[in-house]
């Protein structure tokens, strides 16, 4: 019997190809008994599939507030990209303007040392996404995967699965981080460094919620008639657990990437992220503390565009939510 | 429920135990408690010796955490490498940490219910808008720009406005402070801040899975039967809706224990704290650091904390959810 093959799990793209979250396990029961006999069932799930993501992509157009979010998002990860190309300061210029409010020449202002601000924010943004987003990627097919063993298998998989998430959540992630940064942070490449670090213990929460969404379904009709027709397992899990706990992994992978910019700041903000030369976010807002009053654009400016970031991040998280998910639209 | 119960308390000794040896692991290869000493040009070799073989790091990795393992059992944390007992010094920070936390984890879940039931209850009304978009703003914005914000901005204002200083921002108290009435006011002005800041941070999250939590309820076939059969819509409300939404947002309560924390050592570092923050901050990066025996058991006691409130949060699950079952 053909089968459509299911793509990795947790990656953005694949989730919204598979048929979208079915609006109730019922219509999900009837679509698989509907086929007559014989019949592939990928063939008969091809065309509504089609339709599935066309409703939720036009949900999502429609969602005002995820739409400003992605296109801000999309215009920050932009200008940070463009705007280092074709701005006369690299960030790492020093000029002879030192500690000027924003002006002409220096949009931004500039630092007490003589640097362009508009070029170390917009670097500062550029490392901050791109460090999320590579966490995100990695924790949700991480966080994903297990979640799904243990939520499925049950049993003393899921006991040792759970045990290892409880290990990684035993301490605050923060302190955690402080201790294996403060040792490998001040590496040559500090930024890969603090993203596979972040990735590694960011993946526990998707872990925990989709075990826990699992548990209730592999308890539905619609997964025994599954085992019924003799599904397999990989099958089983990919193209009927996961899709119907898409929102969530999709939600989650966006939220991940908004936790991701915060947690990353916060390490800078404490000295232990990404390490000078380079900038990001965190550091530059830490960098700005002391002079908040005084010289308050070197502190509005990274504050800003940090919690601008954040901020359109989870308004996508929330449009994709109620896109993917017809059950939970309007929360 | 009692059987489910010791098991979960054995797994949870077990997590410990194995969290233990890799926490010490993970602090031993994390860096040289002599690292400072070995840097300085004066200190000799053979002195640097002495100290390594008092401090016991002379014997393999597995004998000292042996030692450390049975030494912390007995209450015994160590002495750090300045010569202080931990254990003393642990308890007086996780008290000032505390000063912080348990007001915020009240305030935030108080403020979090009401919101939450509110903007369920009033879905798409204007404060409903209202309320999301500073549940938003509030989730996005870190806990050390909400703290720069507040000490720099607001606190300057209300102190030039009032005249004298009400809002501290630096430190939990003012050292020397005498009589009762003094020092209560004085701690509560170094407070207010901290507490706001962390509870802006928590409430957030909080108020949206009581939102999403009563919308859910709200929904449900139970609730729609209720309010058909005719029943009080007060009583549907708050007896057969909120007492079942509030299920979830107990447990998260229970469960953020240690991103709370998290963000307590932020404020605590942006507020000029000494509680737990700077106590694993100094212990890191300070003038004597790496300082292994503060961070191992730094780390030790919030993981025995985390582990408890894990299993009372899957405890509580059960007794308030029946639908839970516990294997």
């Amino acid at each position: 019997m053909p089968e459509i093959q299911p793509g990795p799990p947790g990656a953005q793209p694949e989730v919204l190809s598979v048929p979208g979250a079915p609006a109730n396990a019922t219509s999900q029961v009837v679509a698989e008994f509907a086929p007559a006999p014989g019949v592939p069932f990928a063939v008969q799930e091809a065309a509504p599939s089609r339709g599935q993501i066309r409703m939720a992509a036009r949900r999502f157009f429609r969602h005002k507030m995820a739409m400003t979010g992605l296109i801000v998002f999309l215009l920050l990860l932009l200008a940070s990209i463009i705007v280092p190309i074709f701005w006369q300061y690299n960030y790492a210029d020093i000029t002879n303007v030192y500690a000027q409010g924003p002006s002409a020449a220096h949009p931004f202002g500039t630092d007490l040392i003589g640097h362009d601000m508009l070029a170390q924010v917009m670097a500062g943004t550029l490392t901050s996404m791109e460090t999320a987003l590579l966490v995100a990627a990695i924790s949700t097919v991480v966080g994903t995967l297990i979640g799904a063993l243990a939520g499925y298998y049950g049993g003393i998989i899921d006991q040792l699965l759970m045990r290892l998430t409880d290990l990684v959540l035993i301490v605050p992630l923060l302190a955690i981080l402080l201790v294996l940064s403060n040792r490998f942070s001040k590496q040559a490449d500090s930024q890969l460094f603090v993203g596979l670090l972040l990735a590694l213990l960011l993946w526990t929460y998707l872990a925990r919620l989709i075990r826990g969404t699992f548990m209730s379904l592999r308890e539905r009709e619609f997964i025994e008639a599954e085992h019924a027709i003799g599904a397999s397992t990989w099958r089983i899990i990919m193209r009927h657990m996961v899709p119907n706990a898409a929102g969530a992994i999709v939600v989650n992978a966006t939220l991940t990437v908004a936790a991701a910019i915060l947690i990353e700041a916060s390490l800078s903000f404490l000295g232990l992220g990404i390490q000078p030369p380079q900038v990001d976010l965190g550091s530059l807002v830490a960098a700005a503390e002391g002079d908040a009053t005084t010289l308050p654009w070197l502190f509005y400016f990274p504050a800003a565009f940090l919690v601008l970031a954040i901020l359109v991040v989870n308004f996508i998280g929330d449009g994709l939510r109620d896109a993917l998910d017809p059950t939970q639209r309007g929360h | 429920m009692a059987g489910y119960l010791i098991r979960r308390l054995l797994a949870g000794v077990l997590t410990l135990l194995v969290a233990s040896f890799l926490l010490f692991l993970l602090v031993a290869v994390s860096g040289d408690p002599l690292a400072t000493l070995m840097s300085n040009p004066h200190v000799s070799p053979a002195t640097i010796a002495i100290a390594r073989q008092q401090l016991g790091l002379d014997q393999p990795l597995l004998v000292r955490y042996w030692h450390w393992l049975v030494n912390m059992l007995q209450g015994d944390f160590g002495t750090s490498t300045t010569g202080q007992p931990v254990g003393p010094e642990l308890a007086r920070s996780l008290l000032v940490t505390l000063q912080m936390v348990v007001p915020a984890v009240i305030i935030s879940a108080i403020i979090a219910v009401v919101i939450g039931v509110v903007s369920a209850v009033k879905q798409y009304s204007i404060s409903d808008h209202v309320m999301t978009g500073l549940a938003y703003l509030f989730y996005s914005a870190p806990v050390f720009v909400i703290a720069i914000l507040l000490k720099d901005f607001l606190a300057t204002n209300v102190n030039q406005a009032v005249g004298h200083t009400v809002l501290y921002t630096i430190g939990q108290n003012t050292p020397g402070t005498t009589g009762a009435w003094n020092i209560f006011t004085n701690t509560l002005g170094h407070t207010i801040l901290p507490v706001i800041t962390l509870t802006l941070a928590t409430y957030a999250a909080w108020s949206r899975y009581q939102r999403a939590s009563m919308l859910d309820v709200l929904n449900a076939d139970y609730v729609r039967f209720a309010r058909a059969k005719g029943l009080n819509p007060r009583r549907v409300l708050y007896v057969h809706a909120l007492r079942n939404a509030l299920i979830p947002v107990v447990t998260v309560v229970a469960l953020d224990f240690a991103t709370i924390l998290g963000g307590a050592i932020l404020t605590e570092i942006a507020f000029g704290w000494s509680g737990m923050g700077s106590l694993l901050l100094n212990g890191l990066t300070g003038p004597v650091s790496p300082d292994t025996t503060v961070v191992q058991a730094w780390l030790m006691v919030v993981a025995t904390a985390v582990i408890v409130f894990n299993i009372l949060a899957d405890v509580l699950y059960a007794v308030l959810d029946p639908r839970i079952r516990l294997a």
